[in-house]
């Protein structure tokens, strides 16, 4: 299963990390990649309630992600789900993943573990099936090295 | 540039893509330019120009390239972000993510200062 986990030490106690997480006016200050304001947040965060923020990135593009509250410990542990969309549309190639957040407190503030798993799981599947160690970009070589020639006037 | 989650590829659409060998002489040919038009990417191929055509419908579903028109050719260009390994993909996320969460923890701080003096002053009162 291929999943992130990101760290972070924060001065702050855990209810004020948690309503960071799992508040509209929380989510909308730090939410997305660029340092873009969120246009519009939504979240329910009970069990089942769902989520969903809108945000632009710097090239002025729209995203989405929206997901469902799957777990809420409050002020422990959010789980939720997580899906993509992207100038409106849901994204064909995405699938659901899934985000897991766990708060530890300590003297003085919040150990924060924030992992996004079940990514892609079929990159390593597909990798092994294929005997597959790098990348792509090894592909790409070796047509470049095989030649165009020999396969122009293949037609499938 | 951050390739952001949602330009992940269907790894099963790019392996059965990358299957067919006209279609991974048309990559090649690709790998090599900057960008080539329809018409001069069809002109080595003894296939007809909508047989290649379709090929290049088969490489754009599954990400691997880009089409663009421009005036009344059409630009086609290898999609690099398509080009490279799962492992690639998951330093996508951390890239998304990882900016995020500082300012997640720049935000919990200012709570946890402006907490902490309304505090001192409740008990100074």
């Amino acid at each position: 299963m291929n999943s992130i986990t990101l760290v972070r030490r924060i001065k702050a106690r855990p209810s004020i990390v948690f309503d960071a997480l799992t508040t509209a006016e929380g989510i909308a200050a730090w939410w997305g990649p660029d340092d873009v304001p969120v246009v519009r947040v939504q979240a329910d965060a009970r069990v089942g309630g769902a989520y969903r923020v809108r945000f632009r990135t710097l090239d002025g593009r729209e995203h989405e992600a929206y997901g469902t509250f799957l777990e809420i410990v409050a002020p422990r542990r959010i789980v939720m789900t997580w899906d993509y969309a992207f100038g409106g549309e849901a994204d064909e190639h995405g699938r659901t993943s899934r985000i897991e957040i766990d708060l530890v407190p300590f003297a003085g503030g919040t150990d924060l573990r924030f992992t996004h798993a079940d990514l892609a799981s079929d990159a390593s599947e597909l990798s092994h099936a294929w005997g597959w160690t790098g990348s792509f970009e090894k592909l790409v070589r070796h047509v470049e090295h095989v030649g165009i020639s020999a396969d122009l006037d293949s037609e499938s | 540039m951050v390739n952001y989650p949602h330009q992940q590829p269907d790894l099963d659409r790019v392996f059965a893509t990358l299957a067919d060998p006209t279609r991974r002489a048309i990559l090649a040919r690709l790998a090599q330019v900057e960008s080539l038009s329809v018409s001069a990417l069809a002109e080595p191929f003894a296939i007809k120009l909508p047989a290649v055509m379709k090929h290049l419908d088969v490489l754009g579903a599954a990400g691997l390239i880009t089409r663009r028109k421009r005036g009344r050719t059409v630009d086609v260009r290898l999609s690099a972000s398509a080009l490279r390994g799962p492992s690639a993909w998951l330093r996508d996320y951390e890239r998304f993510w990882s900016p995020a969460l500082d300012r997640l923890v720049a935000h919990a701080e200012r709570k946890e200062a402006q907490a902490r003096a309304v505090e001192a002053r409740r008990k100074s009162r």
